[in-house]
């Protein structure tokens, strides 16, 4: 949703705080999950995950999430999926080229990032998108690690 | 034209080696050669013809001859359909020019484009420039798929993981690795505007080692932004040669700024081109200002113009500007 992806952005930090705190907590219980029932509610997971990144970020399940360094916007909404910065094509106002109607994802990546704690995380070189990953989900696969 | 230019031999036979290699060069380049010996140098941007005539080519060159050290060929600006780059580049190379190879990630996917660095880095040439490129949507084919399989820092990592570890993306070893001398874009000109220093920052650390910008009209701006990049210790990792540009008219100058995304020209230029009796010369005499201007900025290594459609005007600006001082860039009538 275009709306909470712009409000996730305006409150990065909280979004960071919520996130660390979550984060270990979560990957714990998909840890214990996978050792009880191996991979059977994988289904169901990927689809919980993308229900609910999907309502805050837009997220477009690329498997290869780095939300918590792009200032928690997700950027595979950029209509050329650029994952460590924006383009030049950027208009005055800040919007999208492709999409004038959308804020650039990296406006607000960048926006996001100012606020959050760990903002260097940003400058972090993102290497291009595994697609083998695609569809698949980012919290089973921290689980897995 | 067509017999004006002769080939160099050399060139044919050792197309993959053009220039003797030196110590602490990671191209045989000249292009290299004149940035590390730390003259002013001067590039240009080649718009490759829509045609399958390859003396187009060798006439478009030529009207650089003398007043360029290097000449980009561009990649489908704009998203519209021109001659390949490497196919440009390869024409140029073969007669003695120094081209840079524009990679739009728009295009092709991480396996067409490793393949056409091996081939071009084969054919001689010995500079490349990562860039995002046009979207589709802006260009003469908008129904086309876009690609951005990479985008321009990870093909930085590709190209410098090549070059360097002397293997593909997958792993898999190269024999010989492609020696080119890589570089990127920055749009200082455009949001997120706090932003635009640490992104160069960050294709610097990818492994740019020269950087063109998009074409500069607001001083300010750039000298702004030139001297956070020198703060952070920017400009001793990379060349930066600033873009400029020629503007015929104050009515294509609002053209571009309405409808070319990431091009930024103030006010005042505008109203400087409308006060003029004769637009076109004022849009030169911009230019040739410009040139002067980025000269004197520190840190900055070299200028960029860019004067699609006026490219025949570009030798007699920079002769005009006087930035290279008495040295005259290489060009393949004054040898043969």
């Amino acid at each position: 949703m275009y709306k909470a992806r712009l409000f996730a952005s305006k409150h990065a930090r909280g979004y960071e705080i919520t996130y660390n705190f979550l984060s270990p907590i979560i990957i714990k219980t998909l840890k214990a999950i996978q050792v009880i029932s191996k991979s059977r509610l994988d289904v169901p997971i990927t689809w919980l995950e993308k229900q609910i990144k999907g309502f805050l970020f837009d997220c477009q399940m690329c498997g290869n999430c780095i939300l918590s360094s792009t200032g928690m916007t997700c950027p595979m909404n950029c209509p050329k999926t650029l994952r460590n910065g924006p383009c030049g094509g950027v208009l005055n106002n800040g919007n999208c080229e492709v999409n004038p109607e959308m804020q650039c994802v990296w406006v607000n990546a960048w926006r996001g990032s100012r606020k959050m704690k760990n903002s260097i995380e940003i400058q972090q070189i993102q290497f291009a998108v595994n697609h083998e990953k695609r569809g698949s989900s980012a919290w089973i696969s921290l689980a897995k690690e | 034209m067509k017999e004006s230019i002769k080939i160099n031999p050399e060139f044919i036979y050792h197309p993959g080696n053009p220039l003797p290699e030196i110590e602490g060069h990671v191209s045989c380049g000249r292009f290299e050669r004149i940035l590390k010996g730390g003259d002013f140098a001067v590039t240009t941007e080649l718009a490759p013809p829509d045609s399958a005539d390859r003396t187009e080519v060798f006439h478009r060159a030529a009207m650089f001859n003398d007043v360029v050290d290097a000449i980009n060929a561009t990649d489908g600006s704009g998203a519209n359909c021109h001659m390949s780059s490497v196919v440009v580049c390869a024409l140029l190379s073969h007669i003695g020019y120094s081209p840079i190879l524009q990679i739009s990630c728009r295009d092709k996917n991480r396996i067409a484009i490793q393949g056409d660095i091996l081939g071009a880095a084969a054919l001689g040439i010995s500079n490349v420039l990562a860039l995002t490129g046009d979207d589709v949507s802006s260009g003469d084919h908008p129904e086309a798929k876009r690609v951005f399989d990479l985008d321009s820092i990870s093909l930085l990592t590709t190209i410098i993981k090549m070059r360097e570890e002397s293997s593909l993306l997958s792993g898999r070893k190269l024999k010989e690795p492609p020696r080119m001398f890589a570089g990127s874009t920055i749009n200082p000109f455009v949001p997120p505007i706090k932003s635009r220093v640490l992104q160069l920052e960050k294709k610097i650390d990818a492994g740019a080692e020269f950087i063109q910008t998009q074409y500069c009209f607001d001083m300010p701006m750039l000298v702004d932004f030139m001297a956070k990049a020198v703060d952070k210790g920017l400009t001793e990792r990379a060349f930066i040669l600033p873009g400029v540009g020629t503007l015929a008219s104050a009515k294509m100058a609002k053209w571009l700024r309405k409808n070319v995304p990431g091009v930024h020209i103030p006010d005042s230029i505008i109203k400087r081109l409308e006060c003029a009796n004769d637009q076109k010369k004022e849009g030169q005499k911009i230019c040739t200002e410009l040139m002067q201007k980025v000269k004197e900025i520190d840190g900055v290594s070299g200028v960029h113009v860019m004067a699609y459609g006026q490219e025949k005007y570009v030798a007699q600006m920079v002769k005009d500007s006087g930035v290279l001082g008495d040295r005259k860039p290489w060009a393949p009538m004054n040898r043969y």
